[in-house]
């Protein structure tokens, strides 16, 4: 009788199980349209109810106090995180949740290896494999997460043997490997795990840091496909369907994004992650050639040109996240579309600090989508263009990228606001952009200036239409 | 033991497949609340965290709840942003 009641919950559980793999695939699916994307992920989150809610009618749960603790105290931080967070911060939050899912990944790997008894070479890979890109992953989120919140600087960390110093760890971490898989033999098992633990997190740090804050989008990516690759692990580990489909599904999302978004930069993933790139060019601006002068412009002066411009193309970057401007630039948007104009919003795949950075702000402030265009649609057109607005955007209209070979961005496709009749370009200061590159656009002949922190030079444009 | 690890293989190849499919094609609006929603899902790993929690093993317990509070910040937080950024596309 008791036989029986024990295959009937695993049947049950495991029935629930491909249930919630369904609901993860049907939501991700629908989570790439609009219409639909908030029906998948309310599909998805029913998934993971689902999954959640078999798992504890499992008999080998003895007891639930701790784990209560655990849900409750994890439950109010993450709605206190997603409830709170300003959305100008979304690259911060992403990047520290991707950390979030590796550590659960590792500490699962972790506990597995300490319950276990039995020798298991299969089940010890499945467990390193778990740790490693675990513990990667939570300490690369970490890094990217200081660099994005600029608690650290977003340059690139870079010193001489590099290459060597991480080779030589690879070698340790695969010599770790094999003395915690098959010998176990040098150290003790709770010493090897240690060590491996240490050494994931050593690498996750070295991984991140020579990285500069321009290529987070692809780290962040990157991240996220590892946090699923680490619970795809952890499904081998406890032998689990659910986890394996389900960190597969994220896995392959991930690395989908990665790709966007190293093509939108004509770079090859190993390129973003070992150059260092930003670190190198500085040296060389100050051997480039005198530009010519750049012609700085005033708020009403503009006004004049926008008042008679017929179309106008908005270009953000992440200059308009750091200012806050999302709101006025919404709103000069929509007095510039009371007079007549025609207003879209170019955004470049890599603008901002992480994918769909821009279009997350541009959404909070109430832009509707659909005037939101990508480079490939606008740049054909881009002569018919009265006014180009460059709002905190540097490298990503950078001409330099189609006209200078010697550029470390030629080859990237860039939105080509050069071609426009007039381009305004909204700057603080002429420093250089966080890729520490030259920017031509500044000293071309239908490029003017408008210096000033970007949130208050739209505010003083609107004024001027109000007033 | 190996057979079970070859279908779990199996599982793993077809699914990465699958998501590869599922994805392919996402307008660059919808990329930040993919990879928020995405990494929501990834905290499928409270499955395991809380077998773990819940096994009476002081050491393995100590782990499980760990990794339960990290997995739940990671589910509800997660699907809780993404719901929250896919509130504010609209179309006029």
């Amino acid at each position: 009788m008791n036989l029986m009641i024990n295959i009937d919950t695993s049947l049950i559980v495991n029935l629930a199980y491909i249930g919630a793999s369904i609901l993860f695939i049907v939501g991700l699916k629908l989570l790439g349209s609009p219409d639909t994307a908030k029906k998948g992920n309310l599909l998805s989150s029913s998934g993971m109810l689902l999954a959640v809610l078999v798992t504890l009618v499992d008999q080998s749960i003895i007891d639930f106090t701790w784990i209560i603790v655990g849900i409750i105290s994890g439950g109010i931080v993450g709605y206190l995180a997603a409830t709170k967070v300003q959305m100008t911060s979304m690259p911060e939050m992403v990047a520290i949740f991707n950390g979030f899912g590796g550590i659960a990944s590792l500490l699962v790997g972790s506990a597995e290896f300490v319950g276990t008894s039995e020798i298991n070479s299969a089940l010890f890979f499945a467990i390193y494999l778990t740790v490693l890109i675990g513990g990667m992953t939570f300490t690369g989120s970490l890094v990217a997460y200081a660099k994005l919140s600029e608690i650290i600087g977003g340059r690139p960390t870079l010193y001489k043997g590099q290459q060597i110093v991480n080779s030589l760890l690879l070698l340790v971490v695969a010599a770790a490997g094999l003395e915690m898989i098959i010998f176990q033999e040098i150290f003790t098992s709770y010493e090897i795990l240690l060590i491996v633990c240490g050494l994931a997190m050593l690498l996750g740090i070295l991984f991140v840091i020579p990285i500069g804050g321009a290529d987070m989008p692809v780290v962040i990516a990157l991240l996220n496909s590892f946090s699923g690759l680490a619970a795809c692990a952890a499904g081998f580990v406890i032998v689990n369907n659910v986890l394996i489909v389900a960190g597969a599904l994220v896995g392959a999302s991930g690395l989908i994004l990665t790709n966007i978004m190293c093509k939108a930069m004509n770079r090859s993933l190993a390129n973003v992650l070992f150059s260092g790139f930003g670190s190198v060019t500085e040296s060389s601006s100050s051997e480039s050639v005198d530009q010519g002068e750049v012609k700085p412009i005033n708020a009403s002066d503009a006004f004049l040109i926008l008042e008679a411009a017929s179309s106008v193309l908005i270009v953000p970057g992440y200059g308009m996240a750091v200012a806050q401007a999302q709101h006025s630039v919404r709103e000069l948007g929509e007095l510039l579309e009371a007079n007549g104009t025609e207003v879209k919003y170019a955004i470049h795949p890599v603008a901002g600090r992480m994918p769909g950075h821009m279009n997350v702000l541009l959404a909070e402030a109430n832009v509707s989508y659909d005037v939101l265009v990508e480079p490939d649609d606008v740049n054909p057109i881009m002569e018919t263009v009265d006014v180009c607005m460059v709002i905190g955007a540097n490298d990503v209209v950078n001409p330099d990228a189609k006209d200078n070979e010697g550029s470390p961005i030629y080859g990237m496709p860039i939105i080509e606001v050069d071609n426009s009749k007039t381009v305004f370009v909204l700057k603080r200061s002429m420093a250089s952009g966080f890729a520490g590159i030259q920017n031509p656009l500044f000293f071309k002949q239908n490029s003017r200036m408008l210096f000033g922190d970007a949130k208050e030079t739209v505010s003083a444009l609107v004024a001027e239409f109000k007033g | 033991m190996e057979a079970q690890m070859i279908l779990l293989l199996f599982i793993l190849v077809l699914s990465i497949f699958l998501g590869v499919e599922l994805i392919t094609k996402v307008p660059s609006t919808l990329h930040t609340p993919l990879m928020s929603g995405a990494n929501a899902i990834s905290g499928i790993t409270l499955v395991g965290a809380l077998l773990s929690s819940g096994s009476g093993e002081f050491l393995t317990t100590i782990l499980g709840t760990a990794a339960v509070f990290f997995a739940t910040i990671n589910v509800i937080g997660g699907y809780l942003v993404t719901n929250r950024m896919l509130g504010m596309f609209k179309k006029k």
